[in-house]
């Protein structure tokens, strides 16, 4: 639905988005990662149309965003950065002319309010101004606004910014569930969002894409991934380090004592063959006869990948 | 309706709420109504004039009544948007740009209209004591309406340059401040003594007061209405460029 090609966005000397290039499908969710200023919020608005683009595609639905805007902003639902609507008027009648710019009248009109109130929780402020709204409602009356029109695409800027724990959830639910049917961008920073709703993630930095996976392979770049944890009781932990050793698929082994038991670290030789490691060191563990109470593979962190790959020292690729 | 007319409506249908919804548009029927009594009937000498006319002691000062009133209604249009962000989702939506700067600003001067014929009891007033000239108490009305969209067009494009309003307010004055000054009399009399009558012609031409005149005494001439049409038309036409920059950048 949305296709990025060699997007590139200058401001004055400054490159702010540096040969961008990415594609959302229907079904999928795309989380968008990077620290403040690495330009996801101008990516995002030259993907809406709201700005133009130095250089490159965008094309939504076949449609492209620059010689047929109207066309292509159509089929997205856009939440900005700081969530803005207008102040002096009520949500219902906030809604209400977010309907009618989206072409909506009559019952079709009413029937879409209905859906995004009640989508949104906003039955109880819905005849209340926006200026006397608390954040979470002005974020959810922002973002009731994007789904007026059930639109195919949406794009969603920090969608949980300034959101309680339990609204966060019901936005990622919400993303989530939208996400089967619809692509979905959004962006954010809190890293654990990207686990519970992305079906892929992008992080950029510094204007481009440093690395583009699903959650789950990009978790494996982290240098702990696939490590083997192992809790043992009443061993030596040089006994336990000795004979870890042995295992084939084994690299660097650690053992501490900690009481009576002992924490065991196995690196694996070789990255990617984390169950092959957990399951030789149950067998060292049940032919030694050690009472163990933990064997865990690491699936490893994803805020430990994102400041590897968005450190300054580090190398791009 | 087509569905240009029917994205302009919506938008100046929410425009007209924001002025509705608030105590400024209250305040400002209120301010102009009391103001215009105050300009016909102290200063304009409307009593002591003896005659049944309202060129003179009442649309004689609508060029400086609406230097200050018009850019007050305007200086929001463009300014509050870019200040909120609201910007963002008003051009995000599937309308074209001049689409929304055409909506506001006929919002805008529809309000001012309807300011304008809420002065209608100094008509009535006129007709029950005299027999005024009824041709030239529509052009006038017509020409009052046309001055206040162009000084209304030149606010909206100040409001797009800024996203303070107070700004887009003082710059908007004193260029109309400007479009009067030009064609107003006592300027125009220096003018003469130091430039040639070409050039002199030439900035009374630019100038809202002299085309203004012409409504006053009766006659709607198609120049003056050109005049007005064209200001306006360039303003929205320049907001259009200054709002392409505001999102380039």
């Amino acid at each position: 639905m949305i296709t990025v090609e060699n997007l590139v966005k200058r401001f004055g000397a400054k490159c702010a988005v540096d040969n961008i290039s990415f594609e959302v499908k229907r079904g999928e969710v795309l989380g968008f990662l990077g620290p403040n200023g690495a330009g996801k919020s101008t990516t995002m608005r030259i993907v809406t149309g709201f700005m133009p683009a130095t250089s490159g595609r965008v094309t939504i639905g076949g449609h492209d965003v620059s010689e047929n805007p109207i066309a292509a902003k159509k089929l997205v639902g856009y939440l900005p950065e700081s969530a803005p609507s207008y102040p002096d008027m009520t949500v219902a009648g906030f809604l209400a002319w977010a309907a009618e710019m989206r072409g909506l009248s009559g019952a079709a009109k009413q029937s879409a309010l209905q859906r995004v109130t009640e989508l949104c929780f906003l039955q109880n402020v819905l005849h209340q101004s926006v200026d006397t709204l608390s954040k979470g409602f002005r974020h959810r009356t922002c973002l009731a606004q994007s789904l007026i029109h059930d639109p195919e695409v949406l794009i969603l800027d920090e969608p949980t910014d300034g959101l309680d724990p339990n609204q966060k959830h019901e936005i990622r639910q919400l993303i989530r569930r939208m996400g089967e049917t619809k692509a979905i961008v959004f962006s954010t920073h809190i890293l654990e969002e990207v686990e519970a709703c992305c079906s892929r993630a992008i992080i950029i930095d510094r204007g481009r894409v440093v690395t583009d996976g699903t959650p789950a392979q990009l978790k494996a770049k982290d240098d702990t991934a696939g490590s083997v944890t192992l809790r043992v009781h009443g061993v030596d932990p040089a006994t336990v380090q000795a004979k870890l050793s042995q295992v084939v698929e084994a690299g660097r082994v650690t053992a501490q004592a900690d009481g009576a038991r002992v924490w065991a670290r196995v690196e694996p030789r070789a990255k990617g063959q984390g169950g092959d490691l957990a399951s030789a060191i149950a067998d060292v563990a049940h032919r030694e006869h050690w009472r163990f109470d933990e064997l865990h593979t690491e699936e490893g962190r994803l805020d430990n990948v994102f400041r590897k790959i968005t450190r300054p020292d580090s190398v791009r690729s | 309706m087509s569905e240009g007319l029917r994205n302009m409506w919506a938008i100046a249908r929410r425009e007209l709420g924001g002025y509705f919804n608030s105590p400024v548009a209250y305040v400002f029927i209120v301010i102009f109504l009391l103001l215009n009594g105050f300009f016909t009937f102290s200063l304009g000498y409307y009593f002591e004039r003896g005659q049944a006319s309202l060129a003179e002691p009442f649309f004689s000062w609508h060029p400086w009544l609406y230097l200050f009133l018009v850019p007050a209604v305007g200086m929001r249009l463009w300014a509050e948007e870019r200040r909120s962000g609201t910007l963002e989702l008003l051009l995000t939506m599937p309308i074209a740009p001049w689409q929304a700067i055409v909506g506001k600003f006929l919002a805008s001067w529809l309000f001012l209209g309807i300011a304008l014929v809420l002065t209608f009891p100094i008509v009535i007033t006129t007709s029950f004591l005299g027999d005024p000239d009824n041709g030239a108490v529509v052009s006038g009305y017509l020409g009052s309406f046309l001055l206040a969209g162009a000084y209304l067009g030149v606010t909206e494009l100040m409001s797009a340059i800024t996203r303070n309003q107070i700004i887009a307010f003082i710059i908007s004055v004193v260029v109309c401040f400007f479009l009067i000054l030009c064609g107003w009399e006592p300027v125009t009399q220096f003018l003469v003594n130091h430039l040639p009558d070409s050039v002199v012609n030439l900035v009374k031409g630019l100038s809202t007061w002299y085309h203004f005149l012409a409504f006053q005494r009766g006659v709607i001439d198609l120049r003056d209405l050109l005049y007005f049409g064209s200001v306006i038309g360039f303003s929205l036409f320049a907001t259009s460029v200054v709002l392409r920059g505001v999102r380039g950048a």
